[in-house]
């Protein structure tokens, strides 16, 4: 299946029935399969809107209602979406945002980047907020974390961002799907608007005039990020038990990195990996913990450097890192980042 | 003793914070009682983005959901379409639905999204400190617009609910004022009727309301009550635009 429709899939499955989308290269397949999806499934709302940020701003309307609720766009486009966003945030909104992304800044082109990372992981709209981001790596994982997605959303009331690329989204790979249930125990939606009948009526609102309550408001946002930190970090670890040097990248980036390992293994480098596969809470302390007995860590993203800042935050000074990237929608082969990785290798003299 | 006027049940017991002459207060008493006599308060939801009017969840005892500035066209479509079998209202300044708003009004319209706005032309931005809107008239006097709007500098009004009118998917246009007992009146029972349609499923629905900002305007109340009369309801005058509802057009 298309990446691209493995997303509308296992939204749908998750539950999903509102989706507001506008076109844009290389997501356009997920918008399409909602319109043929959604018009054939019982209470599916489709539009395509007139904007991305009509779009964004239709999600927060059925999200308001109670709604299990998304968009998707790519980098142009969720753009445009960032004001939309920090509303999902201040509002305490569930919803999820699929970013199929490509090359930038500006128009950029249509093939698979990952420079993204820091609006999707920084928030790229106003204010203080922390948004979940799921970075999947494989079509399967395009299904699990896109279901998965639906249920962060709601147990945080969080916009909640899947961050693909478009080689990602346009790849087709076999996919199962989990069934039709919630992941786990939600909790009911006590806040939506839905008319004050048998209740007071209730308001979703951001504007807090007051700087007392704008404060306090902050500080359940952050106790909120806190907890999602604490409990919701996911990362994956390949080969790194006996590693001297540990590669740090996510997403389509850590799929041709876990080529590139397998290739210097044969050679007798002992080069491992971390994925972090939710970006946003990143995984600090499983990078640290490694550190503990790995110095050497090799970050490969495609662009020029925005996750290597995660990474020495989490060793903290402690550890040595060096960058590889490519920008510009280059999908490095697996066997020039073999190469770069070998180079390193020898240059630290681990062998 | 029979009671003969009170607080509308869907308005709650608060002190309006809008300032004196200020028509806002006006309207969100109109929007309760028709809530009332309709039987609405249990399935309406309100939409206000960012304006003066943005705090009307302090004053409707409704459920109301706050959209970001010029939005509310969006979030009530979304709100609308999740939820078909509710009353779902927008309430926007101006500045909110002619200028940054325009898009999505525009083609919620068109999409003939069953819900209704209530437009609050007051020709500037109020929250704001009267800056010039684009129903700022032209020669008007506004913080951004000194010595007068001019058609060279700063060009024309919109008349947005005219250009709303043009879209296929909307129902019910009228424009109406809050500067006179009967024109008061009028304004309530355009409401009404704008719910009405909504509730017949026919389509998108706008009610302007030619409302009186007299701090911005550095007026009287009482003087801006016949500025209303005398230039506003020149350049957008007071009356039915459209209503499909209607086999005839009735220019009241």
């Amino acid at each position: 299946m298309r990446g691209n429709h493995t997303v509308g899939e296992a939204a749908v499955r998750a539950g999903c029935r509102y989706y507001f989308g506008y076109p844009i290269t290389p997501q356009n397949e997920l918008t399409e399969y909602m319109a043929e999806r959604l018009s054939k499934t019982e209470g599916g709302v489709f539009i395509q809107a007139e904007s991305e940020v009509a779009a964004i701003n239709m999600v927060i309307g059925a999200s308001m209602a109670g709604g299990r609720v998304m968009t998707s766009s790519s980098s142009p486009g969720i753009s445009l979406k960032q004001e939309g966003i920090s509303f999902l945030s201040a509002l305490e909104l569930p919803a999820v945002i699929v970013n199929m992304t490509r090359g930038g800044p500006g128009l950029g082109n249509i093939a698979p980047a990952q420079s993204d990372y820091f609006q999707a992981t920084r928030g790229g709209g106003h204010g203080d907020y922390r948004n979940i981001v799921l970075a999947p790596s494989s079509g399967q994982e395009l299904a699990n974390l896109t279901f998965e997605a639906f249920d962060l959303a709601d147990r945080y009331r969080t916009p909640v961002m899947v961050l693909g690329d478009g080689m990602l989204g346009q790849m087709m790979e076999p996919v199962e799907f989990q069934a039709e249930v919630p992941l786990k125990k939600l909790p009911a939606k006590d806040w939506a608007l839905t008319g004050a009948k048998g209740r007071p009526s209730r308001f979703i609102r951001s504007l807090l005039l007051d700087p007392v309550e704008e404060e306090e408001h902050n500080w359940k946002l952050m106790r909120k990020y806190e907890k999602i930190a604490k409990e919701e970090t996911r990362w994956e670890t390949f080969l790194i038990e006996d590693a001297r040097m540990v590669v740090v990248a996510f997403g389509t980036a850590a799929r041709i990195a876990k080529g590139a390992i397998k290739r210097v293994r044969e050679q007798g480098l002992k080069v491992g990996l971390i994925r972090p596969i939710s970006l946003w809470p990143f995984p600090f302390k499983a990078i640290k913990d490694i550190a503990k007995r790995v110095r050497h860590f090799f970050v490969f993203e495609m662009n020029m450097g925005q996750m290597v800042e995660d990474v020495k935050l989490a060793l903290e000074g402690g550890g040595d890192v060096y960058f590889y990237g490519r920008p510009g929608g280059i999908i490095v082969a697996p066997m020039e980042l073999s190469r770069v990785i070998t180079n390193q290798y020898y240059q630290k003299r681990l062998l | 003793m029979k009671k003969v006027f009170s607080r509308p049940k869907s308005l709650k017991r608060a002190t309006f914070h809008y300032c004196p002459g200020c028509g806002h207060s006006l309207i969100h008493r109109l929007i309760a009682e028709v809530i009332d006599e309709m039987n609405l308060q249990e399935r309406i939801i309100g939409v206000p983005p960012a304006g003066c009017a943005v705090l009307a969840y302090y004053y409707l005892d409704v459920d109301i959901g706050e959209a970001p500035h010029g939005r509310a066209a969006a979030v009530a479509t979304g709100l609308k379409r999740a939820l078909p079998d509710r009353v779902v209202f927008t309430y926007q300044g101006d500045g909110d639905i002619a200028a940054i708003g325009t898009a999505e009004t525009i083609h919620a319209a068109a999409r003939g999204e069953n819900f209704t706005t209530i437009f609050v032309n007051n020709a500037v931005y109020g929250m704001t400190g009267g800056q010039m809107a684009p129903t700022t008239i032209l020669g008007q006097n506004t913080t951004t617009s000194p010595g007068g709007r001019s058609q060279r500098r700063d060009g024309y009004p919109i008349h947005l609910s005219e250009m709303v009118a043009v879209a296929q998917g909307s129902a019910y246009i009228e424009r109406t004022a809050v500067n006179s007992p009967a024109h008061i009146l009028k304004t309530k029972r355009a409401i009404a009727k704008a719910f009405e349609v909504q509730l017949a499923g026919k389509g998108f629905s706008l009610v302007e309301v030619l409302s009186p900002c007299p701090t911005n305007w550095k007026m009287t109340p009482e003087a801006s009550w016949k500025w209303i009369d005398d230039v506003m309801a020149v350049h957008f005058p007071i009356g039915l635009i459209k209503d499909i509802t209607k086999d005839k057009r009735d220019d009241h």
